[in-house]
């Protein structure tokens, strides 16, 4: 055991915390409203300090390691950030205040639209998901409510690629729409042809991800884009992997209707061990009365003399609203900051500095690692964990041999179209020194595959714990260290 | 580097981007300095009136609680803040077994068997419910219920979520003070399931009792959406025959945050827990026998049944959750039911003298914790402006923008964070209205 649970730390009587006395005549309460039993720990605030910090120690996080996480762009995130978040005015605001009275925060909200609308091309921009696949739910919504519109009733069909994320057709199942799997090109492009022969009038649309999943950009990106187009389709991106082409391209443009972007990826919020995200989508102009609401306006330009006011409207044909009151606020303030920091140069060179480093540790590892798509990628590239002539060594091995090196894993068994795939993003802020620490390392796992393969089927060997028991998680389903009753 | 890769510049790297759309001109502001960031957020934040700067009595679904100050120096540590979901379990486990203890204290403060990592928030969560419980049935039934005094923007995520799949949403015409026996009367056998809020929106704790057996009866599902704070006080759901708790964990300690990152939370009985969504851990052991932690029941989500998985969720709440989790470990069994009864006694406190003003009614024909509905001589607009602007007090939330037959009446809100003193103010401030 590395840390007891808090509950076997709890000793009747003890409290971390101190309240205040009731200051008015307190009110009886009527019987039988409440509980009689409340199964919390009862904990000293230096017990709690020490477990929380124990148990943080049990983690790998950015801080303290790279962390080469494939699709999740594991990139330094800003402490100055974390201080902007916190600032009272920011951070002690309600949500329901008179819009008179949050003016700062509306103004920081349009401010972000815009901004993210000018990154993607767009004409239109809600802040209100509150991560990637809220985001992919918000615009294949909007792509249904389009057609809907329209009086198109036929259309019932959305078009994946088979290289796409989970959350991509678990979105198109939750908006009721029956997913078609386009196949990919030997070059991991969309089959162009296969992707032609489905476009007819029962297509809602195409979700697509540019760069995609292996890291590549879609080479024929126009024609698949004019192909779902002439049949009278809507295009889906998903922006997961937007930190290879800040600045450099925008999807807007590339004739994309709807993009999700990954405030938690590419504009460095924390990922926070799980969450919080934000997932922020723009829109083409013929979907913009669809976004979700409301949204951030600017009101009555009052001329130079007076400052700008912003109210919130909502769009005329809108889907809805997404979750409770605007957005992750809190994450749009760290992304807002980060914008605010790096200005448009800073940004293009973030992409093409993450662009660099992921082309440089392909380069140093192509001779060593399968690569099934041996082509220039972008921000991230994916390879084969697995040699014919080292049986029994799969990419699990290699990504926990990993940990005994000093990193954190690569995305492991994603994308799907990749046998014992190893997916590799650095993102730009780590150095070269790093990224040769990292490239070392997979050499040498690469040798030990070969030359000692227990090595690797046994790490890790310097993790708090050696691997877990996955399957008898799953027999046992112990979810909760307490016994209840009450529902039984 | 890029000798190694064998290009000649970086431009070389995105020749695959079509020529004429390459590298376009971005209009957005000249990057700052660190210190120059800060004091453009700095001049935004001093724009927004707030909850350290006036006496704060608006709660709505966002509530003003206080935060023992080691919340949020831990979960600022950097082994929790900047990892992501514990894929790779022998070096998270700082992560799961957090993930874990929150799971155990939500089924104790519900009373349910199981529950997850987190949802988006309480909105989101509802949706989820509604969404599972149509899985239950297989689209069998196609009729949800939904009380009127669920959270406004609850039920309008709800009616977002569904709006592919075809199902009736009735029950949200009725009367704000329906009885939860009439809601009870529109389940019928195509039926999925009844959702009611306890406390409800409007600061009403319903009476659940027997609620249950006539939903069970026409086989359909009882969900609550719940304030967890107000669950230190109060009867847990399941008590009460629920079948899923959910609701919004922004009341145990996250700050208001203009309405977010909040905290979705979800419960259900141990036989429903495959048609649970989102991230769910559970107790395993290594090689060497020692206990640990992993994410489970992964067939469920999205990564392993694409299209036929039924909620999309991937990144969750995960700091939110970690940060209540650290909040009920420092109040614990007694501080939270401390708070419970200060937002109890405080707020009738302040009902008692607002609703002896004339020209004023407290509208409470039930207990009420936190919350209360007053009905007002003039536009909640109008006396919000008067308290805001002469005597710093930011008022209740307008009740006539979801509830017509609520016109000029205010909710208002009272947690431990508000003073006597600042009540009198408030209740003063009111008799110059009357
Ligand atoms: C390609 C891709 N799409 C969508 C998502 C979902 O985004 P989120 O986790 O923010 O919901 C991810 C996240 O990991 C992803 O990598």
């Amino acid at each position: 055991m590395l840390e007891p649970l808090i509950y076997d730390l709890s000793r009747p009587g003890r409290q971390g915390v101190t309240l205040p006395a009731c200051d008015v005549p307190p009110t009886p309460l009527p019987d039988g409203l409440a509980r009689t039993t409340l199964d919390l720990p009862e904990v000293d605030q230096l017990t709690v300090v020490r477990h929380f910090t124990r148990l943080s120690q049990l983690n790998m996080g950015i801080d303290t390691t790279m962390y080469p996480l494939g699709s999740c762009t594991m990139k330094y995130n800003p402490r100055v950030n974390e201080t902007a978040a916190r600032l009272p005015g920011l951070a002690a605001a309600h949500p329901l205040q008179d819009p008179e009275t949050v003016q700062g925060s509306l103004a920081l909200m349009f401010a972000l639209q815009e901004w993210l609308a000018d990154i993607g091309g767009f004409a239109g921009v809600s802040l209100q998901p509150a991560a990637g696949a809220q985001g992919e739910l918000t615009g294949v919504l909007m792509m249904r409510a389009y057609h809907l519109d329209r009086g198109d009733t036929k259309r019932t069909k959305m078009l994946i690629p088979n290289s796409a994320h989970g959350t991509n057709p678990a979105t198109a199942n939750m908006a009721g729409l029956e997913v078609v799997e386009i196949p990919s090109d030997p070059r991991g492009n969309v089959d162009l042809e296969a992707l032609k022969t489905l476009c007819d009038d029962t297509v809602v649309g195409l979700m697509i991800t540019n760069p995609n999943t292996l890291g590549l950009f879609e080479e024929h990106v126009e024609e698949v884009v004019a192909a779902v187009h002439a049949c009278g389709g809507l295009v889906y991106g998903d922006g997961a992997n937007m930190n290879a082409i800040v600045g450099k391209v925008r999807p807007g443009d590339l004739g994309f209707d709807v993009l999700h972007y990954n405030l938690h990826k590419t504009f460095s919020t924390p990922h926070g061990g799980g969450g919080p995200g934000s997932g922020p989508v723009g829109v083409s102009a013929r979907l913009t009365d669809f976004l979700p609401g409301p949204l951030v306006a600017r009101v009555q330009d009052q001329g130079e003399t007076q400052p700008p006011h912003f109210s919130l409207v909502t769009p005329p044909k809108s889907i809805g609203r997404m979750k409770a009151f605007w957005g992750n606020f809190g994450v749009l303030v760290r992304a807002y900051a980060y914008i605010r920091a790096n200005g448009p140069d800073g940004l293009r060179g973030n992409s093409e500095y993450a662009v660099l480093n992921a082309n440089y540790l392909r380069a140093k590892l192509e001779d060593v690692y399968k690569l099934p798509y041996d082509r220039v990628c972008k921000h991230e590239f994916v390879v084969e964990g697995v040699w014919a002539d080292a049986p029994g060594v799969h990419a699990l091995d290699i990504a926990k041999r990993l940990v005994d090196y000093g990193f954190h894993a690569p995305t492991n068994y994603f994308p799907l179209i990749v046998h014992e795939a190893l997916m590799i993003e650095p993102t730009e802020t780590e150095t070269r020194e790093t990224l040769d620490r990292f490239v070392h390392a997979l050499r040498t796992i690469a040798e030990e595959a070969h030359t000692q393969p227990q090595l690797l089927k046994d790490a890790p060997h310097t993790a708090p714990l050696s691997r877990l028991d996955e399957i008898a998680a799953a027999k046992q389903l112990v979810l909760c260290c307490r016994p209840v009753a009450l529902s039984a | 580097m890029l000798a190694a890769i064998g290009a000649a510049d970086i431009e070389t790297l995105f020749a695959d981007i079509p020529a004429r759309l390459r590298n376009p001109q971005l209009n957005l502001p000249p990057a700052l300095s660190e210190m120059e960031t800060l004091a453009d957020l700095r001049e935004l934040a001093e724009d927004n009136q707030h909850a350290g700067r006036s006496a704060l009595f608006l709660g709505a679904g966002a509530y003003n609680h206080y935060t023992p100050q080691i919340v949020d120096a831990l979960i600022q540590r950097g082994e929790f803040l900047t990892a992501y979901t514990p894929y790779q379990p022998e070096v998270s486990q700082g992560t799961l077994q957090a993930v874990f203890e929150w799971q155990s204290m939500v089924c104790a403060l519900t009373g349910m068997d199981v529950a997850n990592a987190s949802h988006y928030d309480g909105a989101t969560a509802l949706a989820e419910a509604v969404i599972m419980g149509n899985e239950h049935f297989r689209g069998a039934r196609r009729k949800v219920v939904l009380s009127p005094t669920l959270h406004p923007h609850a039920r309008g995520v709800v009616h977002t979520y569904t709006q592919g799949l075809g199902l009736s949403i009735v029950g949200e015409d009725l009367p704000p003070d329906v009885a939860p026996a009439a809601l009870a009367d529109l389940v019928d056998d195509q039926t999925l399931l009844l959702a009611v809020a306890y406390p409800n929106f409007l600061g009403q704790i319903d009476d659940l009792q027997g609620l249950a057996d006539r939903v069970h009866a026409r086989g359909a599902l009882l969900v609550v959406m719940a304030d967890p704070l107000a669950l230190g006080l109060l009867t847990p759901p399941a008590a009460f025959g629920a079948d899923i708790v959910c609701g919004e964990g922004q009341s145990l300690g996250l700050p208001l945050s203009f309405g977010g990152p909040y905290l979705g939370f979800f419960a259900t009985r141990k036989s429903l827990v495959r048609k649970m969504a989102g991230r769910v851990v559970g107790e395993t052991h290594d090689r060497q026998g020692r206990r640990g932690f992993v994410l489970t029941l992964a067939t469920r989500e999205q990564h392993i049944r694409r299209e036929r998985a039924s909620s999309n969720i991937c990144t969750n709440q995960g700091l939110m959750a970690l940060a209540a989790t650290i909040y009920l470990s420092t109040l614990g069994k007694h501080g939270l039911r401390q708070v419970a009864e200060l937002c109890w006694h405080k707020s009738h406190y302040a009902a008692n003298l607002i609703g002896a003003l004339p020209g004023f009614r407290v509208v409470a024909p039930r207990p009420f914790l936190k919350e209360f509905v007053v009905a007002c001589p003039r536009p909640v607009a109008e006396i919000n402006d008067f308290l805001l602007y002469q005597r710093n007090i930011i008022g209740g939330y307008d009740l006539g923008q979801d509830y017509p037959a609520l016109k000029n009446h205010m909710l208002l809100c009272v947690t431990e964070t508000n003073t006597r003193a600042q009540i009198d103010d408030l209740v003063g401030a009111l008799s110059e209205l009357s």
